[in-house]
């Protein structure tokens, strides 16, 4: 009777079963932790604009106030995205007729908006109130990276619900005087001291919290 | 040799229950050899085709688990509101299901590590399928916590893994204590059960007459050659394995008590629920065990390896536990008296009287009278009698999970809130698809693999005894006669 056994050659196969008996479930483990985060998934997003608009020329260069163009970003939850006027108010008379404005031009002879994509978003059931962050020391930059270099924005954090509670649990870094809130070079990490962060912290009153229905209301 | 028939091998019935002084009950009837025993056994699994018996059975198997399919996937895609749950009553029959499941499987840990380290021989004529049952019953019941909670494919959020959140499930919780002894149990099971197959698939695979079933069953006997070597091992690993389930026996449905005793709600924050919980599932897992051994010994014939003694014995079993049970029924009403507890009092004259009183009288005439009649010894040795008790008790003990899951949230503290709980179909096509899921799992397994311990019940045959002495002969002497 031939019965089925293992060949010789399968001994040599056990300590590798072993070995990936154990690491398989720490592997799975890891795989979940940083391949699901949006560490990996989102940072780095970069799609492409209906218009060939420059955050490098505009807020860098020209120096241009991030509040001239988001408008509402200190009085309301939502940072606005310019209208097609906002851009004309300058390009009414600065090269009108470059071949990069036309989709601005056409946008504002049909009334109908430009289509941005939308690069640093949160999902839908997480509540975020920008102007409780801006009034009260949390810089532009410290959520949308140097705006003021990117030819094309960039999605610069993970904007993940850890990454958020990070900085809720321990405010005192990334604290800044309101004055140099849209300042996207100042880094108070250097500018100031330590004792000067919890001073700040105490000024603005700031007591982050932490329970499920800040966010999710 | 394919001809054997289980219950005329040898061709005397012996009764088996009935206690003879001096000496030990046969526990395997008709049968002298033990090619005989490997024969009979294997024949299930050899047999090219199955019982017609077992083809109907497993059509309406196959049936109820298409429903299930068709009822969690609507779950899945539509969310828990197809259920018929809603304030105050949260859990009904996801909940009630997820603890009968788990309370059926508790019998063959008991059988397979308790009564193996007690020394109870008739254990070798069941153990194998009371184990497939507790693995197929714990199956079922890990369904119902994973569709339950609605968004199902977050579903690993069970488990503490680290995640973009830095969210971890709550430690202080009994729902997370639960996922913990449940994935435990399943797994410590699951190796148990594997671990005493090896001996008995490699029998199949030295028989087997098909390369599919030589490479098949060669694969899963990984090796097994029976050398001194190998049983030496076999044996310390499965005792291992034993003292490793015994405390599972009793901590798994601990902890599902926890589930409710840890929470505040009247009713449910009991101090006797583990005890009691514990003694109701081993209850119900016996009765389960009972429900299955007799129509699959009637199936494939195995009348002379599961006999009436083990028949006999899980009743006296189920007697017992269902005395704990009807004792611990009694002392939550007492207590509910003596505490002069206000909420108390009322969730348990509430339990009995208030709109769920069928569902409470049901379970005690199931529960508490039922088990009683098995002190007749002509009740706990008549086949279709305890197949029907046995059919009431898993009725009985189902209602026992419903009326303290559901009496309970139906009328908590607040009156305005008070709501009567009625099921959609959705609810009893899931408890219902749970059953064919269970029973799809146990046919496959009775028709594919040895559903007696071959290997075990050897080992309580009196072949199997040095001292051996049935025919006069002492052992390594010809057979002469010579009573010296």
């Amino acid at each position: 009777m031939s019965r089925f056994l293992f060949p010789r050659w399968s001994n040599a196969l056990l300590p590798a079963l072993a070995v990936v008996g154990a690491l398989l479930p720490l592997y799975v483990v890891m795989f979940v932790a940083y391949g699901f985060s949006p560490k990996t998934l989102e940072v780095g997003y970069q799609p492409t604009q209906p218009v060939p608009f420059s955050h490098a020329l505009h807020a860098g260069e020209l120096g241009m106030d991030c509040r001239y163009c988001h408008n509402t970003v200190e009085s309301a939850a939502h940072a606005a995205v310019p209208p097609t006027q906002t851009c004309m108010n300058c390009h009414t008379a600065v090269r009108p007729e470059s071949r990069k404005l036309a989709p601005i031009k056409q946008s504002y002879e049909s009334g109908l908006p430009v289509e941005w994509v939308w690069v640093n978003r949160i999902a839908d059931y997480a509540y975020f109130d920008h102007s409780a962050h801006v009034n009260r020391g949390v810089g532009c930059v410290e959520c949308h990276g140097r705006i003021d270099q990117m030819e094309v924005v960039t999605r610069h954090e993970p904007l993940s619900m850890g990454w958020c509670l990070d900085c809720h649990r321990n405010p005192v870094d990334n604290l800044r005087p309101v004055s140099e809130i849209t300042n996207l070079a100042y880094d108070q990490r250097t500018e100031l001291t330590y004792e000067e962060r919890v001073a700040l912290k105490d000024l603005y009153h700031i007591n982050p919290s932490e329970n499920c229905s800040t966010c999710h209301r | 040799m394919s001809s054997i028939r289980a219950d005329q091998v040898g061709g005397r019935i012996v009764d088996n229950t009935t206690e003879v002084p001096g000496t030990r009950a046969p526990l395997v009837l008709n049968m002298t050899t033990f090619g005989q025993v490997t024969a009979q056994v294997s024949k299930v699994s050899e047999a090219g085709r199955a019982p017609l018996a077992w083809y109907v059975a497993f059509a309406g198997s196959l049936g109820l688990l298409g429903l299930l399919g068709v009822c969690v996937l609507y779950l899945i895609f539509t969310g828990v509101g197809v259920w018929g749950l809603n304030t105050p009553v949260a859990w009904a029959y996801d909940i009630t299901n997820f603890v009968f499941w788990v309370g059926i499987g508790h019998a063959g840990t008991l059988i397979s590590a308790i009564l193996f380290l007690f020394r109870q021989k008739w254990r070798t004529g069941i153990n194998r399928f009371a184990e497939a049952m507790t693995i197929f019953a714990v199956m079922c019941a890990g369904i119902f916590p994973g569709i339950h909670v609605g968004r199902v494919w977050v579903v690993y959020w069970l488990f503490p893994l680290p995640n973009q959140m830095e969210m971890w499930p709550q430690f202080r919780s009994p729902l997370l204590w639960d996922v913990f002894a449940v994935s435990t149990y399943f797994t410590v099971s699951l190796l148990f059960w594997y671990t005493g197959l090896i001996p008995d698939l490699a029998t199949l695979r030295d028989r087997a007459k098909g390369r599919l079933q030589q490479v098949a069953y060669g694969l899963f006997a990984l090796g097994w050659r029976g050398s001194n070597r190998h049983w030496h091992r076999y044996e310390r690993a499965y005792l291992l394995l034993a003292a490793l389930s015994t405390p599972l026996v009793l901590s798994v449905h601990s902890v599902v008590s926890f589930d409710f005793a840890v929470s505040q709600l009247p009713g449910w924050h009991t101090t006797i629920f583990p005890p009691y919980f514990v003694a109701g599932a081993i209850f119900s897992g016996f009765a389960m065990v009972v429900t299955l051994a007799v129509p699959a010994r009637e199936m494939f014939g195995l009348k002379n390896l599961i006999t009436l003694r083990h028949l006999d014995n899980m009743n006296k079993v189920i007697l017992v536990t269902g005395s704990m049970v009807g004792y611990a029924y009694a002392m939550e009403f007492f207590i509910a008296w003596y505490s002069g507890a206000l909420y108390e009092k009322f969730a348990f004259v509430n339990r009995a009287f208030g709109q769920y009183w069928w569902a409470y009288l049901l379970m005690v005439s199931c529960n508490v009278i039922t088990p009683q009649l098995f002190w007749f010894k002509a009740i706990r040795t008549s086949i279709p009698l305890m197949f029907f008790l046995s059919l009431v008790v898993n009725v009985g003990m189902w209602f026992e999970r419903f009326v303290i899951i559901v009496s309970s949230l139906a009328n908590d503290f607040l009156p305005s809130s008070w709501e009567f709980f009625t099921p959609t179909w959705v609810d009893i096509g899931t408890m219902a698809g749970a059953f064919g899921l269970f029973f799809t799992l146990f046919l496959l397994f009775c028709r594919f693999l040895p559903m007696i311990a071959m290997a075990e019940v050897k080992m309580v045959m009196p072949a199997a005894d040095p001292h051996h002495d049935e025919d006069g002969h002492h052992h390594g002497t010809p057979a002469t006669g010579d009573p010296s």
